[in-house]
């Protein structure tokens, strides 16, 4: 146990992902079994102690210590767990037990003697030890760290890639010990069916109108519209339904209405989004649906979801990755005719001869329908996961721009946390400037320099890690769309905004205006 | 607020400001003031060592170790029927750097308070200093820039250091140096020293830098390469607050009571009426009255600065 909260502790303060994975390593190689996969997961959230809940751990503490002066430390500090590893007042000297010795004697525990034993556990360890035994049986880690950036950290300490690991991740099961023998090369890879598994997706290349469209064929490319929600896998069969993000969490349970409709066996590869009768609303209104631990009626109602599908991975349980996309579209349409479903269907392709008529269909579509730009994929594509050079392109529509003031800069993190590199960049609304978006990339490191001395420079005023700076530094800001939002001061939200240009030269009077910003609004 | 009279505790600058008529303090404390805001910072000094006393019209003043830095006290006023102590800032742990807290009897105790609440309970500093060594042998290719307030923090924490066995130079941000020569002065061995200013890059590869707070986002701390940032106060007790500080290797070394010895001091005293001041008032209050004791917050101004705790 006092390795594990030492590891939590390290993780927890370690800013850097590279740190962070090298802690994980280190743990995984220093562990026993079956301690380490017991960590693993903890740490990706796939354990918690079903009776252990924030309410019985106050019930235990107010045993002990004063409840005025325990609300007072706990508005203080702010989070259970780390108050109650501070304020625990009894100490004996005695072992605690492994983490996994730990984590069986709670979830075996009858439920009234549970209270008992947390506490003699508490006595027994440094407030770290009890921060950390608090966390893992709630199960609430909160410490930075994805399943994503775990499954990284084991194919390092396995030099194995991340895609063997992505690929039979969803089948394995705690304490994980088939999968460290294999890692250390001391068995075989474990075996599991692709029906529970993450498969990793194929992505796209921006187009370079100047230099790819001289070399491509128009004839050997299907175009599709490229729709502004978020892709997703859908995984089905064998009583298994999952749907996984693009980084491979699986989001399924926030869209319990979707999941409910689905039936079939295959592994499909689409893009979530939100409208009633299959038409997409903004991204805005998908945002609504995201991250959500539970889910009303009304949203629900308000927001159904649907998957457009474009391709298909398994057919069944047969793998059809190796076939050219033409042949797997073909698989894709007979699937959905077998298995005929109320909330998936298809992304359409775009007919067109030459890159000069689709450029007119893409314009046309931005302008008309709010689209995002088009896909151009390869006819003869097989499914590569990954970014492969030359099989699919994205041709976007082209960047809105604007002129906008800079209001305040906060500092960044890790490498650039002593730099001021988070913009906070305003417009003219008669005549004062409202804040309408904020952004932190799209500047050369030499850039970042200039305009971190000029914020030093020009601070009007100061909160916590925010400064405050004289309106008088203008950024022509490139952004994808703009929507109508009641969260901004200003009544508009950006989408994807970037620092596109510095414009050291241009009078802050020369901004733009909130109204030119509103007639991008869709 | 400039007085026409003042008795200063210590030379922390919440405590001591420049521009008052006549200061009494100890004479450790005046030669870090002058040290700090020049010889001219107050019209009259009158030095005043530990133990001895002053009348003040008709009040027996006298200063007594207080343990929270070079020349901090504890002030006695005495008069036929009753006797006040004012803390000042405080520490219970024996320290190499300053004379050991003595527990005085009264009357009314005026107690500081900045961790006033249960959840500080301060652990070892020596096992925290270890914890510092550790990562430096453990990442021998990185410095360790460890933030502490320049005056009093720091030379306690190269005093602890020193004693942990460490020999090698401690390279020192500008603004700690004067410190740390009065501290040397006043006997008190911090073993080689350098500034850290004016160094080749990559020259701070594998050595401890010692900074104020404030530098640590500011470009001043640029000279090193992916340092492991570390910050010893009392405040890194609380690891969400550490996290935010973006500080790596939190290091729990304050030179303030923790709940247990302001509880422990107050019982000492024996006093039957406690007035609570500098930090979180509300909590030590609600507890004396639960041992039956008068207590009273008493709000006083200008206490904001955290980064000397």
């Amino acid at each position: 146990m006092k390795h594990f909260a030492a590891f939590l502790e390290a993780i927890l303060l370690t800013p850097s992902r590279n740190q962070k994975i090298a802690h994980m390593v280190r743990y995984f190689r220093d562990a026993p079994d079956p301690d380490r996969g017991y960590a693993l997961a903890v740490l990706t959230g796939n354990l918690s102690i079903a009776n252990v809940k924030a309410a019985l751990l106050k019930d235990i503490v107010l045993q002990k210590v004063d409840p005025v002066l325990f609300g007072m430390s706990y508005d203080y500090v702010g989070d259970l767990a780390e108050t109650i590893g501070l304020i625990w007042p009894d100490h004996d000297r005695k072992d605690l037990p492994t983490l996994s010795g730990l984590i069986l004697e709670l979830e075996a525990a009858d439920k009234n003697r549970l209270p008992g034993i947390i506490a003699g556990h508490l006595s027994s360890a440094t407030p770290t030890e009890r921060w950390a035994i608090i966390k893992l049986a709630t199960g609430n880690l909160r410490v930075g760290v994805s399943e994503r950036l775990a499954k990284t950290a084991l194919a390092e300490f396995g030099g194995k890639t991340l895609d063997e690991i992505e690929k039979i991740w969803h089948g394995l099961e705690c304490p994980y010990t088939d999968l460290f023998q294999w890692l250390e090369g001391r068995g075989p890879a474990p075996e599991i069916h692709h029906h529970r598994t993450f498969h990793p997706l194929m992505l796209s290349h921006p187009v370079d109108e100047q230099k790819d469209f001289g070399n491509l064929n128009p004839s050997e490319f299907q175009a599709e519209w490229k729709w502004d929600g978020i892709r997703v896998q859908l995984v089905l069969g064998e009583g298994e339904k999952a749907m996984f993000s693009r980084t491979g969490d699986n989001i399924g349970h926030t869209f319990p209405d979707l999941m409910e409709s689905l039936s079939g066996s295959a592994v499909l590869d689409g893009e979530l989004l939100v409208g009633p009768d299959f038409t997409p609303l903004s991204f805005n209104a998908l945002q609504q649906r995201l991250n959500r631990k539970t889910v009303t009626r009304k949203m629900q109602n308000e927001y159904p979801p649907f998957v457009r599908l474009y391709d298909i991975l398994f057919d069944g349980a047969e793998d059809v990755r190796g076939l050219p996309l033409v042949e797997r579209r073909a698989r894709l349409e007979s699937w959905i005719a077998r298995n005929p479903q109320t909330k998936l269907d298809l992304s359409q392709i775009i007919p067109y001869e030459s890159w000069e008529q689709l450029r007119g269909i893409r314009l046309q579509g931005a302008e008309e329908q709010g689209h995002e730009g088009v896909m151009l994929k390869h006819k003869d594509s097989p499914y590569v996961p990954g970014r492969p050079k030359g099989l699919w392109f994205k041709w976007k529509r082209d960047p809105r721009l604007i002129d906008a003031i800079l209001m305040y800069a906060q500092r960044g993190h890790g490498k650039r946390s002593s730099f001021y590199s988070d913009y906070t960049f305003g417009v003219w609304k008669g005549n004062e400037i409202v804040p309408v978006g904020k952004a932190y990339f799209g500047f050369t490191d030499e850039e970042l320099l200039q305009i971190d001395k000029w914020v030093r420079h020009h601070t009007i005023s100061r909160f916590g890690p925010v400064r405050e700076v004289s309106k008088e530094l203008v950024f022509e800001v490139a952004f994808d769309s703009a929507n109508a939002s009641s969260r901004h001061r200003s009544g508009v939200a950006l989408r994807f905004p970037r620092i596109h240009r510095i414009r050291w030269d241009k009078p802050a009077q020369e901004a733009d205006r909130l109204e030119t910003l509103n007639s991008f609004i869709e | 607020m400039p007085v026409e009279r003042a008795i200063i505790t210590h030379a922390h600058g919440d405590h001591a400001r420049s521009g008052h008529g006549h200061v009494l303090a100890t004479p450790e404390t005046i030669g870090l003031m002058k040290l700090r805001y020049g010889e001219d910072s107050a019209m009259h000094w009158q030095e005043l060592p530990y133990g001895q006393s002053v009348d003040v019209n008709g009040v027996t003043v006298s200063l007594h170790p207080a343990g929270h830095i070079l020349g901090s006290a504890q002030v006695l006023l005495e008069s036929k029927d009753r006797r006040i102590v004012v803390s000042g800032d405080y520490k219970r742990f024996s320290d190499g750097t300053c004379p050991a807290f003595t527990p005085l009897k009264c009357d009314i105790f005026v107690t500081e308070a900045t961790f006033g609440l249960p959840v500080f309970q301060h652990p070892d500093p020596h096992g925290e200093i270890r914890k510092l060594l550790t990562s430096m042998k453990n990442f021998p290719e990185q410095s360790h820039m460890v933030a502490v307030y320049a005056l009093g923090k720091a030379q306690r924490v190269i005093s602890l250091i020193r004693q942990e066995g460490y020999n090698d130079p401690i390279y020192l941000h500008g603004a700690m140096v004067n410190m740390c020569d009065f501290y040397q002065r006043n006997g008190v061995d911090l073993g080689e020293l350098r500034k850290a200013t004016g160094l080749p890059k990559g020259a701070l590869k594998g050595c401890l830098v010692l900074a104020p707070p404030s530098t640590l986002k500011e470009p001043w701390s640029r000279r090193m390469t992916d340092p492991v940032l570390g910050m010893a106060s009392g405040w890194m007790t609380v690891k969400q607050r550490a996290r935010q500080y973006g500080i790596e290797l939190p290091l729990v070394i304050s030179d303030h009571a923790d709940w247990n010895e302001l509880c422990q001091t107050i019982r000492e005293t024996e006093a039957g009426e406690i007035w609570v001041t500098h930090g979180r008032e509300d909590a030590l209050v609600h507890w004396c009255e639960t041992q039956g004791l008068k207590a009273a917050p008493l709000h006083l101004q200008g206490r904001e600065d955290e980064e000397e705790a």
